[in-house]
């Protein structure tokens, strides 16, 4: 099997490549959009939150803290939410090379996550620029991002992939996600500081994996400390457990998949 | 040698009670299956290396399924393939291209997605700009392109590399005539350099001239496996089958095999074809005059008789055909026990070579109105050049020259 995908590696960048240009060929402002949509997002929020409700984040100051812890959650909840997104739409989108070209379909959701990743990685870069423009000091701590951003697509794509495999023979689970996600998003502390959430509410929280992986990217852009290798490793092993339900299910459903689709 | 096998392959597609039940049988074997059909039962055959074969059968005989299961996309549920050399599977061109992006993007994606490397690709770039002859185009994005340019560029990529088994599903029977020549004429080409060929097509031409063989898939079951004009003519025979209907065949004194199919209303007693003096003859001069008699019993009264003739040449391609509809001479109201004889007279202005004639006796204009008796090879004659200048050609259009120096 990872001898066929390092076979294959040449489809995979191209593919990977030929989906990032896309982004520039047919629209105006280009990679602008990358960086607009998630940027139109936290001004959203800062502005109700911040400023309608004047909430405020404990150990953060400046004008911009809000928008800057904002934008650290936003960071990893987005990679999440696409890797997922795009693992759980592969099977159907490709139905057609799945059902007539032979080749590893383990390359699709590969290059998902591959493009994820990319967008995600310009999206750290523009965002860094922008806590520089706005005064907010980087540490090397901001460089453990580089460290999670793959274990959380790995998390997410071992979650996407068994809804992916799944959603080709019953595609009512393509509908629900979005649903689960809005909640989940809820429930991990991104537009809200974790340390304002009840006792009696807060260990149900810590069990969502997201809340570990948000909360790290806290430490690490927000706060400027090195996040605990414990959290990390735990995050790891979750994402590992569920790469391997994934990797299961696929090679079982493999046959199934061309027929049904 | 054979470098592909089919060895008993059967696939049926499952229904479970729910989608549930069947992701649950992934895991646990339990018998949830509710229902099963039947798509492809004991597909048996083998295919020697270099050798081109036919595949055809009406839509929904399982054609698509089985070159799937050959191409390696789909699993069968029974039986093994076996196949040695790398498969190239032309079962839709164009798959996986995206529109905005250039021919040359397309062209280097769509080779990685066959499996090879950048520098394999990149080597193989400048033959597929070549053959696909869209110019300035290779460097746009495909959307603008024309459907002919975008089938002429997959076409291309899925050639640009020499398979050692090429598996063509109809895919040929698109573009402009001079690019059907061009591909059919890479396809040769591969088949010259030793390249096994599996073609799907209702296209009795590429069949009868690119194939060694063919093979007639019919609800699921090989139905015939041998040569291509007899296959054909099965099919043909098959095309047409109704109710109550009868197919067979006969082997002849040649070898070849004989289709006669029809309801049976009316039957063909005699089809002989006379010379100018009245002598039955199967070897014609170039422009001479002949007469085809073809002796007829209706068994049960019919409403309406047409009879028909086609004369096909050695490739069994149709030179000229045509009823007694067309003539304006179809018969009304015949009663049982009726015995009508025709005599078609007309001149050989065919070419040097051999020839075949079907006979068809049916209702209205067509053979598939209600088919009353068909057969094909009803006889076999011979064209040969003694008395006109050299000519090449199955049609004989001698022309006046007049020469200006």
């Amino acid at each position: 099997m990872l001898q066929r995908l390092w076979e294959y590696r040449f489809f995979v960048l191209t593919s990977i490549w030929n989906d990032f240009y896309l982004r520039f060929v047919r629209s105006k402002l280009g990679s602008a959009w990358l960086v607009l949509h998630p940027l139109s997002q936290v001004m959203i929020y800062a502005f109700i939150l911040s400023n309608l409700l004047a909430s405020r984040i404990p150990g953060v100051s400046g004008t911009y803290g809000y928008a800057i812890y904002l934008m650290a959650g936003l960071l990893a909840w987005n990679l999440f939410s696409e890797v997922l997104d795009r693992c759980m739409k592969v099977f159907v989108k490709n139905a057609n090379i799945i059902k007539k070209v032979n080749f590893p379909r383990i390359t699709l959701p590969i290059i998902e996550i591959g493009s994820a990743l990319l967008n995600n990685m310009i999206l750290l870069i523009v965002m860094t620029i922008i806590f520089l423009i706005l005064g907010h000091g980087i540490s090397w701590s901001i460089l453990s991002v580089l460290l999670m951003a793959p274990i959380i697509a790995l998390l997410a794509a071992g979650v996407g992939i068994t809804l992916g495999v799944l959603n080709v023979f019953v595609r009512d689970i393509e509908q629900v996600v979005p649903i689960i996600l809005q909640i989940l998003f809820w429930f991990t502390p991104i537009v809200y500081p974790a340390s304002g959430i009840p006792e009696k509410y807060l260990t149900y929280l810590r069990l969502n994996p997201l809340f570990q992986a948000v909360t790290a990217y806290h430490q690490a852009i927000v706060y400027n400390k090195f996040p605990s290798l414990i959290e990390i490793a735990a995050l790891f092993a979750l994402s590992m457990i569920a790469c391997t339900v994934a990797f299961s299910l696929f090679r079982r459903a493999s046959a199934d998949m061309v027929d049904a689709l | 040698m054979s470098v592909l096998s089919a060895e008993g392959i059967g696939k049926s597609f499952r229904t479970h009670r729910s989608e549930w039940h069947r992701i649950l049988s992934w895991y646990v074997p339990a018998g949830q299956v509710r229902y099963e059909k039947q798509i492809l039962k004991d597909i048996d055959f083998r295919v020697d290396a270099g050798k081109a074969v036919g595949l055809i059968g009406q839509n929904g005989a399982g054609k698509s399924t089985l070159l799937k299961i050959l191409a390696g996309t789909m699993q069968p549920t029974s039986g093994r393939v076996h196949i040695e050399g790398r498969v190239a599977a032309l079962l839709e061109l164009g798959m996986g291209f995206n529109p905005d992006m250039t021919g040359r993007a397309n062209a280097l994606n769509t080779a990685g997605l066959m499996g090879f490397s950048r520098v394999q690709a990149e080597a193989a770039l400048p033959g597929i700009e070549d053959f696909a002859e869209i110019g300035d185009y290779f460097d746009q994005p495909i959307r603008i392109y024309s459907s002919g340019m975008q089938v002429r560029l997959a076409f291309a990529v899925a050639t640009a590399f020499r398979p050692d088994i090429l598996i063509v599903d109809e895919a040929l029977s698109v573009g402009d005539a001079y690019f059907q020549h061009k591909s059919f004429d890479r396809i040769r080409q591969f088949r010259a350099a030793g390249t096994t060929l599996l073609l799907v097509s209702h296209d009795r031409a590429a069949i009868v001239s690119l194939c060694d063989r063919a093979i007639l898939i019919d609800k699921g079951t090989i139905r015939m496996d041998g040569h291509p004009e007899s296959v054909l003519d099965l099919y043909n025979a098959i095309i047409a089958e109704k109710e109550g209907y009868s197919v067979r065949q006969i082997i002849g004194a040649d070898g070849r095999a004989r289709t006669i199919s029809g309801t049976g209303e009316a039957i063909i007693d005699k089809v002989a074809l006379l010379d100018e003096t009245g002598l039955e003859t199967d070897i014609l001069k170039v422009g001479a005059r002949v007469t085809l008699q073809v002796d007829t019993t209706v068994v049960e009264s019919v409403p309406n008789l047409v009879v028909g003739y086609m004369i096909k040449d050695r490739l069994g391609q149709p030179v000229f055909g045509t009823n007694t509809y067309h003539l304006g001479k179809s018969m009304e109201k015949l009663e049982a026990g009726e015995k009508p004889s025709l005599r078609f007279t007309f001149d050989v202005n065919f070419g040097d070579g051999n020839y075949s004639l079907a006979v068809a006796l049916h209702e209205g204009d067509t053979h598939l109105g209600r088919n009353y008796y068909w057969q094909d090879l009803a006889l076999t004659f011979t064209v040969v050049n003694t008395e006109h200048s050299r000519f090449v050609g199955i049609s004989w259009a001698p022309p006046e020259l007049e020469l200006v120096r």
